[in-house]
């Protein structure tokens, strides 16, 4: 019930149905990862999968926004099946990306945004190092690129509302880590895959 | 009055009901996969034409509130579309958010307690004056005139013009009262009607055209032959106006010759952009502002003439 208001004020307010360019939505084990413009992307993107994956389906993001009170808490978990993550745990010596491996290792998808952190741009920035672990320890998930376009300028950074301007979600052809292929060649195929998404005309 | 638009919207079905069967025949016969295409854009626009006098039909028989409900979503919508396409900045962000949650449902409110003069200003003056000084409060002055004038044509256009459709039901004019709701049916008749009939002209006759840069499907046999006829059918649609038969004649030129000029200048607008549609909303039609461009011209102007010469 609540869930079907969500999607339908963001269908309202933004748009971004999904365009399934290179893959079919399936219950295969994937690895989403999109480029990061605004805190709407998990809401748009969770709303982008057919229902049935989304119970399977675990959005990566940030505990110091997403887990700071009670009504974001409900959203974030309750809701959007969020796992949240310390962006600054690795500097307090416990492992950020654990909560992720164990998500992945009972079967379950993620939704990451390899950035880190929010951009203004229309493309993406460079990656972090997470996607690449991630893809060395599961190996058999699919990696699935996403473009998410427009979200930054409906809801940019410092905003408190979002506006209404039309957004896109476009999903990639799956990829996988190379047999010795290197982090930094990885995750510049990785991005170049979103970014090529970027340019498509759905 | 109910009489009488029930009468016009059993007419409007009888209308699409013939253009259906039409569609259905044409797409039977059509051979070249050419043609075919051309008949599946048509029997598209069919369909879409079905719902959207479907809409006016149940939004004209709840009366005012649901009218100005159904035009300020389709403000809303062509809005969106219209911010959408123009390249905005993060600074810009305050100022549109300002228009969407702002000054839209103003401006309609204004028309649902019948406050005229700020109907006519809110944005004109107030939306212009403060929008621009959201954004300046972000320091980010590169391009600012240009970012500033794409809002405010962006609102302009969308919610003001846009809004003066059902503004018209605040006219009060002596021996014509409570017939604001046949004036708005003959803007959107004479208006859809003009549209249509230049296409189909066009689509017949045409040879010469006006702006191929622009608009490539305008030709001058299109102009003329549906201009012409719309311009016939304000006159024949005179007994629901206040209107003498040239008078309603007039009247519905004026709104053939600004709806021309609309779309002109939108589409100009929207190749600026680099886009051939504003959307993809409605079947074979593109965007809800595809469908407005017209409008957005012809019902100010409409509003304006007959407040002047019919409202003492």
């Amino acid at each position: 019930m609540i869930d079907h208001l969500l999607i339908g004020l963001t269908r309202f307010l933004v748009g971004g149905r999904p365009e399934w360019i290179g893959t079919k939505p399936s219950i295969r084990q994937r690895i989403y990862f999109a480029n990061h413009g605004s805190h709407l992307d998990t809401v748009l993107l969770w709303a982008a999968l057919p229902k049935p994956l989304r119970a399977t389906t675990h959005p990566v993001a940030a505990a110091d926004y997403w887990g700071k009170d009670r009504i974001r808490r409900a959203i974030s978990i309750g809701l959007l099946n969020s796992v949240l993550v310390d962006r600054a745990g690795s500097a307090a010596g416990s492992d950020p990306l654990a909560p992720l491996e164990a998500e992945l290792q009972r079967g379950h998808s993620l939704v990451i945004f390899p950035e880190g952190t929010r951009g203004a741009e229309r493309l993406p920035g460079p990656f972090k190092s997470g996607l690449y672990r991630l893809a060395t320890r599961f190996p058999d998930a699919e990696l699935v690129p996403v473009y998410l376009g427009n979200l930054s300028r409906a809801f940019p950074r410092g905003a408190y509302l979002p506006v209404p301007i039309s957004c896109h979600v476009r999903f990639g052809a799956p990829m996988q880590l190379e047999e010795a292929e290197g982090k930094e060649a990885f995750l510049e195929r990785a991005r170049g895959a979103i970014v090529a998404l970027a340019e498509a005309q759905a | 009055m109910t009489q009488t638009l029930l009468t016009l919207f059993l007419g409007l079905v009888v209308i699409l009901g013939t253009a259906s069967i039409v569609g259905r025949i044409l797409g039977r016969r059509a051979q070249s996969p050419e043609s075919s295409a051309t008949i599946d854009n048509l029997n598209a626009r069919i369909r879409s034409w079905w719902l959207m006098v479907a809409v006016f039909a149940v939004a004209f028989a709840f009366g005012k509130g649901v009218t100005l409900v159904l035009f300020a979503l389709t403000s809303f919508y062509c809005l969106r579309e219209f911010i959408s396409l123009t390249p905005t900045r993060p600074a810009d962000h305050a100022a549109l958010a300002v228009a969407f949650y702002v000054f839209l449902p103003l401006q309609y409110v204004l028309i649902g307690i019948d406050w005229q003069s700020l109907f006519s200003i809110a944005i004109p003056v107030y939306a212009f004056l403060l929008l621009p000084v959201l954004a300046v409060l972000k320091h980010e002055t590169g391009e600012f005139l240009m970012r500033t004038a794409k809002v405010q044509w962006a609102l302009m256009l969308t919610v003001y013009c846009i809004s003066h459709a059902p503004a018209l039901l605040l006219l009060r004019i002596p021996g014509f009262e409570g017939g604001g709701f046949l004036l708005l049916f003959f803007l959107v008749a004479i208006v859809q009607a003009s549209d249509v009939l230049q296409y189909i002209f066009g689509k017949l006759f045409g040879r010469h055209k006006i702006a191929p840069v622009v608009s490539p499907n305008k030709t001058w046999e299109g102009f003329v032959g549906g201009g012409a006829t719309a311009t016939l059918l304000g006159a024949a649609l005179y007994w629901i106006t206040p209107f003498s038969p040239l008078q309603a004649a007039g009247m519905a030129l004026a709104i053939v010759l600004a709806g021309f000029c609309g779309g002109l200048v939108l589409s100009a607008v929207k190749r600026s952009l680099g886009a051939k549609d504003w959307g993809r909303m409605i079947e074979g039609h593109g965007g809800a502002l595809d469908r407005m461009d017209s409008v957005t011209y012809a019902a100010p102007l409409f509003f304006h003439l007959t407040n002047y010469y019919f409202v003492p």
